[in-house]
């Protein structure tokens, strides 16, 4: 099962290690990781995607807590907080194929990030399986190159992982 | 707060006093020299060890007596590395210890430069804390955590790499007195709703069992739970790191638990039907011999909530600190219960390891163990190292206040002569036996000169049956009996080794003699070394 842990981390030098470090050595999946700072430029946000059953989840929760450089951590639900990965797709595009694959940018609320005579690259913003879903759709025009963010998810409503 | 303008090698050396460290444990180099050169103008004691794992060893033991962070000193490079191995046992056993190692000049770092190793990332897996003290002004509020770290909440080893040039930068220095980590705080009182709960689970209980683990010897975490145990009439076993924390005459007390364990502790565990697990991490060779249940209510008592539910699912989890919770426990028990039956029928479970003396020219090894065991007196420090040693010294050695030092978690041979050497700086007037095998001798020898250079007066024991007896052992059983790369051939007569270093020895190969050479070790004021003869495929599983 795929879970997304919000962790708040001391913005110091090797704390990324130290976490990466963490999941390697005690045989704990990570799918993505994303890592930004937040409104308090001291504390660090690392976003983690990880794959595992209940009893491992509860096991990162608590081997992160150990960590002298992490604030705190919180796994978040699916159904009450929002999931967003940011990826550019760099399609083979002709001129006769622009208005096409624009029009797919346009249903899928992407940008257009940048344009050449034989390409195109498309700016998405959504959630895993919608990203999924418009991948297939620019497949058959020659995907180029794809470069994906990592998940960074938020909680509904008032909730917030605060220090 | 007035601050002095000084170097950060005296700043270093202005916190270990104000951490009230008198002695230390290390090995110089280039890249600690300013620091060693402060030392000089003080009066820590630093014993100089023969190899820089040794150093951490002796810290290990030092703490384990003292209850307090010990510390271990290495140059870069090298020296760091060597380090690395005493760090990870000491963090299996959950030991205070703070590690200052010497690091390559700042701008250097990753440069590959001569004796340069990035020490905090490749220690990271075993240190509860690591700094590269990168910015001089970090120097005081960087020693008062690690000591706060490592000697508070779970134990463990932090470590310190500090560059050459900022050892030799000024700084204006004071030491704070105060500590605030806000991603740091760990808990001290158990929840009261646990607390109730296993209050009530206790007292349904008709066969509960208290599981002594080696967490108990923070504060006053034995005694409680010795005054626990009484008040409810809750029988007790231990883990082999939890040994010495109820004593061996105690009527409840029925021995320790897990693959090497005896009978009665056993039995116990696996018929109890509430288990009670105090600073017990509930590691595979204690419950290796546990049966899987359904009809068991476990109670995991521990400060460090990863443990709770790790090896063992927990009915009742209580984080805490031992001493706290246990008093919390006292304080909570309702009318004392009694639990004869129980007792009665673990008593039945009781046997009597029976010894069968050896063959001419050696002494069975539990036979000369229960010689020991009976000379030493009651508030001694048994350091067994590990291997069949550790077994025959665990099941043997009785306590009544007295220690016992190994490295449980990690197994690390070479532990006992250094550890011993920390554990007799720590307590001078106390007697502290070094017990290892041929093997474990021959890696840790060279710490001889070190006992003989600071007046440190260990006992060393050698039991020597010339092979790497648990190894061999595991051979005969599950690999056909081809024994591969377990004889000792060539090794020496270890009485010589120790008159080398002017170290007084005798060679015991009878029961009478080992009673005489005992009796010779307890009354020397002088280290003193016994070689054990022992035969060469005895076991320690029968």
């Amino acid at each position: 099962m795929k879970h997304t842990i919000s962790v708040l981390v001391e913005n110091n030098a090797g704390v990324l290690a130290r976490i990466a470090g963490l999941f390697a050595r005690r045989g704990f999946n990570i799918d993505s990781l994303a890592v930004g700072v937040t409104d308090d430029e001291r504390v660090s946000r690392i976003t983690i995607v990880a794959d595992g059953s209940d009893y491992t989840l509860e096991q990162i929760e608590k081997q992160l807590n150990k960590l002298i450089d992490v604030i705190k951590v919180k796994t978040l639900k699916n159904d009450t907080s929002i999931s967003r990965e940011l990826v550019l797709i760099k399609v083979g595009c002709s001129s006769r194929q622009r208005a096409e694959i624009m029009s797919i940018a346009e249903i899928a609320h992407a940008k257009i990030s940048d344009i050449s005579n034989t390409t195109i690259t498309l700016e998405l913003s959504d959630s895993k399986d919608n990203l999924a879903n418009y991948e297939e759709l620019l497949r058959p025009y020659g995907i180029k190159e794809i470069v994906r963010t990592g998940t960074i998810a938020i909680q509904k409503g008032e909730a917030a992982v605060r220090v | 707060m007035n601050t002095t303008r000084m170097t950060v090698a005296k700043a270093m050396t202005e916190c270990l006093k104000a951490e009230g460290i008198s002695t230390v444990f290390g090995y110089p180099g280039a890249a600690i020299c300013p620091f060693y050169d402060e030392l000089y103008n003080t009066d820590i004691r630093h014993i100089l060890v023969r190899h820089e794992v040794n150093g951490g060893h002796a810290a290990s033991g030092y703490a384990r007596i003292s209850g307090k962070p010990a510390v271990a000193i290495a140059t870069s490079g090298p020296g760091a590395l060597n380090l690395i191995t005493a760090i990870a046992t000491a963090y299996m056993d959950s030991i205070p210890m703070v590690i200052i190692t010497g690091q390559v000049n700042t701008e250097q770092i990753g440069r590959d430069v001569f004796q340069e190793a990035d020490i905090t990332g490749s220690a990271e897996p075993f240190v509860k804390h690591s700094y590269l003290l990168k910015n001089p002004e970090d120097t005081a509020r960087v020693f008062k955590e690690a000591f706060y770290i490592a000697g508070s909440g779970r134990r463990g080893p932090v470590l310190i790499d500090i560059p050459y040039d900022v050892q030799k930068a000024e700084i204006d220095f004071a030491y704070p007195e105060t500590i605030d980590i806000r991603s740091y705080r760990p808990s001290t009182y158990g929840n009261g709703q646990q607390i109730k709960r296993a209050i009530t689970a206790m007292e349904q209980a008709v066969r509960p069992l208290i599981c002594a683990g080696g967490g108990l010897f923070t504060g006053d975490g034995a005694s409680l739970m010795r005054r626990f145990a009484e008040v409810n009439d809750i029988p007790v076993v231990s883990t082999m790191m939890g040994l010495g924390a109820m004593p061996t005459d105690n009527p409840r007390y029925y021995g320790m638990l897990g693959m090497h364990g005896c009978k009665s502790a056993n039995y116990a565990v696996n018929h109890c039907d509430t288990l009670i697990l105090l600073g017990a991490r509930v590691g595979d060779r204690a419950i290796s011999a546990m049966e899987a249940r359904s009809d068991l209510t476990v109670i995991h008592i521990d400060i460090d909530p990863a443990e709770i539910g790790k090896n063992l699912a927990v009915d009742i989890p209580i984080v805490g600190d031992l001493t706290a919770v246990l008093g919390q426990l006292i304080e909570a028990c309702g009318v004392p219960t009694e639990h004869s039956a129980w007792k009665n029928e673990l008593d039945a479970m009781r046997s009597d390891d029976k010894v069968t003396p050896a063959k001419d020219g050696y002494i069975n090894p539990k036979q000369f163990m229960r010689i020991l065991d009976k000379a030493l007196p009651d508030n001694s420090v048994v350091v067994a190292d590990v291997g069949q040693n550790q077994i025959w010294a665990a099941a043997n050695i009785t306590f009544h206040g007295g220690r016992f030092l190994t490295s449980g978690g990690m197994g690390t041979m070479g532990y006992s002569i250094p550890a011993a050497i920390g554990a007799k700086a720590a307590s001078p007037d106390k007697e502290v036996i070094a017990i290892c095998g041929d093997g474990s001798f021959q890696m840790q020898m060279m710490e001889l000169a070190t006992a003989i250079q600071h007046d440190i007066n260990i006992k060393v024991i050698v039991m020597r049956n010339n092979y790497l007896g648990m190894v061999r052992e595991l051979q005969e059983k599950g690999y056909d009996n081809r024994l591969t790369a377990v004889s000792l051939d060539g090794s020496p007569r270890y009485t010589k080794i120790a008159e080398a270093y002017g170290i007084e020895a005798a060679l015991v190969d009878s029961p009478e003699a080992a009673e005489t050479a005992v009796k010779q070790l307890i009354s020397s004021d002088r280290p003193f070394l016994i070689e054990v003869s022992v035969e060469e495929h005895e076991k320690t599983i029968l």
